[in-house]
C-alpha cells in the first residue's frame, strides 16, 4: 500500500511526563500546563509537578544517593561521561527544541547545546579529582595524621532558570552529582520539552535511577515545599525571583539546608567558574579525620 | 578533697592580668561609651564577684561599628597582602607574649581551668593568627584560577565557651582575606576580646578594621539586622536554635552565612580498643572545659561486651577529677560559665534521673560560691531519653551500648546534629571504615577534642555549615566567581 499523494504525514507528538527514579511518570496530580512554541501555538502539555511529586522524587533521590556516593569516583566519572555521549547523540533534537520553543537562532541554540555537552565532559573529569583539590593532608602541630576530604551533602534540589535552559540545568546539576549527591531538578516550564529530552538522555545513560530526577513545575509553587522538606539537604538555583529566593532561604533555615543561589553572575557561559571545583564546593561537606601518628 | 590524706596543696596561678575597671566599645580604633550609656558588670563565675564593667551596645552603637568597618574596608582590602600578613604575624607574636595574662583572664571570666586556657586555648589562638597571617599573600594559590576577593564587612557573633579562641577563629581568616569585622563576644565573657582589642590597637591594625561590640542578644540581633545593609557576611558560633533564627533573619538579603552550631557527638568504644587510652579520650571528650564544648563526646557508645569493664574504669578515673578553683594549676574541671547554664544543666540532670537512667557523679566537695556541676555519667540511657537527644553543654555523658559496627553507625548517625564523632579501636580498617560512615565534620580516631589552625572544623546537618581553619576555612571569607 502506498501513501496517498498530497496528504502530509502526521507527526507523532510526544507526551511530556516527569523523569523520576529512572522512569517517566505523569504528575500524580493529573495537572498539565500547555507548552507553547515561539509562535504561541500550543505544541504539548507538560506535566505540572505537585508537592506530592516532589516528595516522591525526594524519596527516590535519597534512596539512590547512598549508593551513588559509595560508587568509586572513577565510576561516577565514566557515568557522567556517558551522559555527554547521550547528549551528543541528541544534539540535533536539543537544538531544534531551543529554536522551536524559544525562537532563538540555530547558531545561538547550537552554541548553548555544544557548551552544555562540553561542560558535561569537564565534570566527568572532576569526579576523581575533587578530593585532591578540595581536600588534603593537614600539617597539624602535633603527632597526628590528619586529612580532610569532601563528602556529598545528600539530596540537592536544583531550581533552574528559564534562560539558556539546557546549559543552566547541566551547569547546576552536574556539579551536584559529580560530588556524589543526588539531584532533583525543578525544570523551567518555558521549555519543558527540552527538560524532558534531557531526562531521556539521562535515562539512556548509565546514571542510576533516582540520582537525577526532573520535575517540570512552577518554581514559586514548589519553592516552599522544597524549603520545608527535611530530607532535602541543600538547594541550589540561579536567577530566582527575589520572593522565591527568600522563600527557599526561610524554609531552609528550619533544618539548616545548605543554600547556594546564583544571581546574574557568574554567567553560565563563564567557564572560569562553571568548570572549576568551586562550582562543586557548595555541595560537599568537608570531613576532617584525625589519628595519632606516634605511640 | 581536702579531707583526703594526700590532697594537693593549692597551686594558684600568680600572674594577674592588666585589667581596667571598665571598658567601652571598641569602634574605629577607639574605646567609646555606648550611646545609651548602658553598661553591665561581668563576673567571675567561680566566685560570683564582678571583675569589670563593660558597655552594653545598642543598635545605634552596632550601626556605628558597622560604619567604621565599612569605612575601613576599601583601604584594608587593597592593602598589599604581604603587608596585611606582617600585621597579622605581629598580632600573633604580641598575643604569644601576653598569653599567660590572657589565659588567666580567660579563666577568671569564663570559669575554665587555667591548665586548659594556658595549654589549649591560648596556643590555639596564637597559632590561628600565625597560620592565617601566612595566607594573606597566598590566596590566589588557595583558590587557583578563581580570583578570590574579600567579601566586605563581616558580622561575627561568638559564644562563651572558648571566648578568645572563637574570636581568633573568626577574626584571623576574615582579616587574612582582606575583610573588616564587627565582632560580638558573648555577654558573659567579653574581657579577653577587649584585651585583644588593645593588642590590635597596639600592633597598629588600622582603625575600624576590627570593631568589638559587647552586649547581650539584642546587640547580636542588631548585627544580623544589618545584613545586606552594611554587613556583607554573617558568621555565628553558638546554639542550633539561635543559628536557625539567624538563618531566617538573613534569608533574602543575599548575605553569606556560616554557622558553627551545636552537637550531640558520639564517642564509640569497641571492645578491641586500648581501653585505658579510650578512658582518657572519653574524659577529655566530655569533661574538657566543663563539657561546654559544641563537639563534646556526650553520647558514649560502648560495645556491649566491654560495657561493665569500661564504665568501671571510667568511673574510677572520673573520681580522680579535681573540681574547683579555675586558677589552680591542678584543677581539672572549673566553674560552669553562668548561673543560667548551670540551671540548664541541672534540668537535664533531673530529666536523666526522671527518665530512668542511672547516675554516677564525682563525690568531691564543691566550693560554696560560684556555679559548679559535678562531672556525671548516666548509664542505662535509651535513645529516646532527653539526655541522649539534646545538647546539654555540661559535664554529663550518656552511656549506651551496641553489638555490631552497623548498629554503632546507625545509632551514632541517628541525630539531627553532625559536628564530631570519636572511634576507639585498634583495628585500622575498622577505624577508617567508621570514619567514612559517620556523618560528622570531624572524626577523631583513637583521640578526641584535638584542634589545629590548619585543620578545618565544622558540622554536617544541623550542626551548621562552613568550616573554620585551614585552606577550607578561608572559603567562608572570600568570594569566588559570582557565588557567595
Amino acid at each position: 500500500m502506498s501513501r496517498s499523494a498530497g496528504s502530509a504525514r502526521v507527526e507523532v507528538a510526544k507526551t511530556l511526563k516527569l523523569y523520576m527514579n529512572g522512569a517517566f511518570p505523569r504528575s500524580e496530580s493529573g495537572r498539565t500546563i500547555p507548552v507553547k512554541d515561539a509562535r504561541k501555538r500550543v505544541v504539548a502539555h507538560a506535566s505540572h509537578a505537585s508537592r506530592k511529586d516532589l516528595r516522591d522524587a525526594v524519596e527516590a533521590a535519597n534512596a539512590a544517593q547512598a549508593k551513588w556516593a559509595a560508587a568509586t569516583a572513577y565510576n561516577r566519572g565514566q557515568v557522567i561521561y556517558r551522559i555527554a555521549e547521550m547528549l551528543e547523540a541528541r544534539r540535533g533534537e536539543f537544538i531544534s527544541l531551543i529554536c522551536a520553543i524559544e525562537g532563538r537562532s540555530k547558531a545561538d541554540a547550537t552554541r548553548e547545546v555544544d557548551h552544555a555537552i562540553d561542560r558535561c565532559v569537564c565534570f566527568a573529569g572532576w569526579t576523581d579529582k575533587i578530593a585532591s583539590v578540595l581536600g588534603g593532608k593537614q600539617p597539624v602541630a602535633g603527632p597526628y595524621f590528619v586529612f580532610s576530604m569532601p563528602e556529598p551533602t545528600g539530596t540537592v534540589a536544583v531550581v533552574a532558570p528559564d534562560e539558556q535552559p539546557l546549559l543552566a540545568m547541566v551547569s547546576l546539576a552536574l556539579p551536584v552529582i559529580a560530588a556524589g549527591n543526588s539531584a532533583i531538578v525543578i525544570a523551567p516550564m518555558t521549555n519543558a520539552p527540552l527538560a524532558i529530552a534531557l531526562g531521556e538522555a539521562l535515562a539512556t545513560s548509565d546514571v542510576p535511577a533516582g540520582v537525577v530526577n526532573i520535575l517540570t513545575g512552577i518554581r514559586a509553587e514548589l519553592a516552599p515545599w522544597i524549603a520545608s522538606h527535611r530530607d532535602i539537604a541543600a538547594v541550589c538555583g540561579a536567577r530566582l525571583a527575589a520572593a522565591d529566593a527568600k522563600a527557599l532561604e526561610l524554609g531552609a533555615a528550619e533544618n539548616l539546608k545548605r543554600v547556594c543561589l546564583f544571581s546574574e553572575a557568574p554567567k553560565f557561559d563563564d567557564d572560569a567558574f562553571w568548570h572549576s571545583p568551586f562550582a562543586i564546593a557548595p555541595f560537599v561537606e568537608i570531613k576532617t579525620v584525625w589519628h595519632p601518628s606516634a605511640l | 578533697m581536702n579531707s583526703t590524706p594526700f590532697a594537693y596543696a593549692p597551686a594558684p596561678e600568680s600572674v594577674r592580668p592588666a585589667l581596667k575597671p571598665s571598658y567601652g566599645l571598641f569602634i574605629g580604633g577607639r574605646f567609646v561609651a555606648a550611646k545609651a550609656g548602658r553598661s553591665f558588670k561581668t563576673i567571675n563565675p567561680a566566685t560570683e564577684e564582678p571583675i569589670a564593667e563593660v558597655a552594653d551596645a545598642g543598635s545605634h552603637d552596632v550601626a556605628r561599628a558597622v560604619d567604621a568597618a565599612r569605612k575601613a574596608f576599601p583601604k584594608w582590602s587593597k592593602t598589599r597582602p604581604a603587608e596585611r600578613a606582617k600585621l597579622l604575624f605581629r598580632i600573633a607574636r604580641r598575643i604569644q607574649e601576653r598569653s599567660r595574662e590572657l589565659a588567666v583572664l580567660e579563666s577568671m571570666n569564663g570559669g575554665k581551668p587555667i591548665k586548659e586556657s594556658r595549654d589549649e586555648d591560648l596556643p590555639l589562638v596564637v597559632q590561628h593568627f600565625f597560620h592565617h597571617a601566612g595566607w594573606c599573600d597566598k590566596l590566589p594559590y588557595a583558590f587557583a584560577g578563581a580570583q578570590p576577593r574579600p567579601v566586605g564587612v563581616c558580622g561575627q557573633i561568638i559564644p562563651w565557651n572558648f571566648p578568645l579562641m572563637m574570636a581568633a577563629w573568626k577574626l584571623a581568616p576574615a582579616l587574612a582575606c582582606g575583610n573588616t569585622c564587627v565582632l560580638k563576644p558573648a555577654e558573659t565573657t567579653p574581657l579577653t576580646a577587649l584585651m585583644l582589642a588593645e593588642i590590635l590597637q597596639e600592633c597598629g591594625l588600622p582603625d575600624g578594621v576590627v570593631n568589638i561590640i559587647t552586649g547581650g542578644p539584642d546587640a547580636g540581633r542588631a548585627i544580623t539586622a544589618l545584613a545586606g545593609k552594611g554587613v556583607d557576611k554573617i558568621a555565628f558560633t553558638g546554639s542550633t536554635e539561635v543559628g536557625k533564627a539567624i538563618a531566617k533573619s538573613v534569608a533574602g538579603t543575599g548575605v553569606g552565612l556560616t554557622l558553627e552550631l551545636g552537637g550531640k557527638s558520639p564517642n564509640i568504644v569497641f571492645a578491641d580498643a586500648a581501653l585505658d587510652q579510650a578512658v582518657e579520650g572519653v574524659v577529655s571528650g566530655i569533661w574538657f572545659n566543663q563539657g561546654h564544648v559544641c563537639c563534646a563526646g556526650s553520647r558514649l557508645f560502648i560495645e556491649e561486651s566491654a560495657h561493665d569493664d569500661f564504665v568501671a574504669r571510667l568511673e574510677r578515673r572520673m573520681q580522680q577529677l579535681r573540681v574547683g578553683d579555675p586558677l589552680d594549676k591542678n584543677t581539672d574541671v572549673g566553674a560552669v560559665n553562668s548561673k543560667a547554664q548551670l540551671e540548664t544543666i541541672n534540668r537535664y540532670l533531673k530529666a536523666g534521673s526522671d527518665e530512668g537512667a542511672a547516675k554516677l557523679e564525682v563525690s568531691c566537695a564543691l566550693p560554696k560560691k560560684g556555679f559548679w556541676c559535678r562531672p556525671t555519667i548516666f548509664t542505662g540511657v535509651q535513645p529516646s531519653h532527653t539526655i541522649a537527644r539534646e545538647e546539654i553543654f555540661g559535664p554529663v555523658v550518656s552511656v549506651m551500648t551496641f553489638r555490631t559496627p552497623d548498629e554503632a553507625v546507625q545509632r551514632a548517625n541517628n541525630t539531627t546534629y553532625g559536628l564530631s564523632a570519636g572511634v576507639w579501636t585498634e583495628k585500622a580498617a575498622r577505624a577508617l571504615e567508621m570514619s567514612n560512615r559517620l556523618h560528622a565534620g570531624v572524626v577523631w580516631l583513637n583521640t578526641f577534642n584535638r584542634f589545629d589552625a590548619s585543620a578545618p572544623f565544622g558540622g554536617y546537618k544541623e550542626s551548621g555549615f562552613g568550616r573554620e581553619g585551614g585552606r577550607q576555612g578561608l572559603a567562608s571569607y572570600v568570594k569566588v566567581g559570582g557565588g557567595r
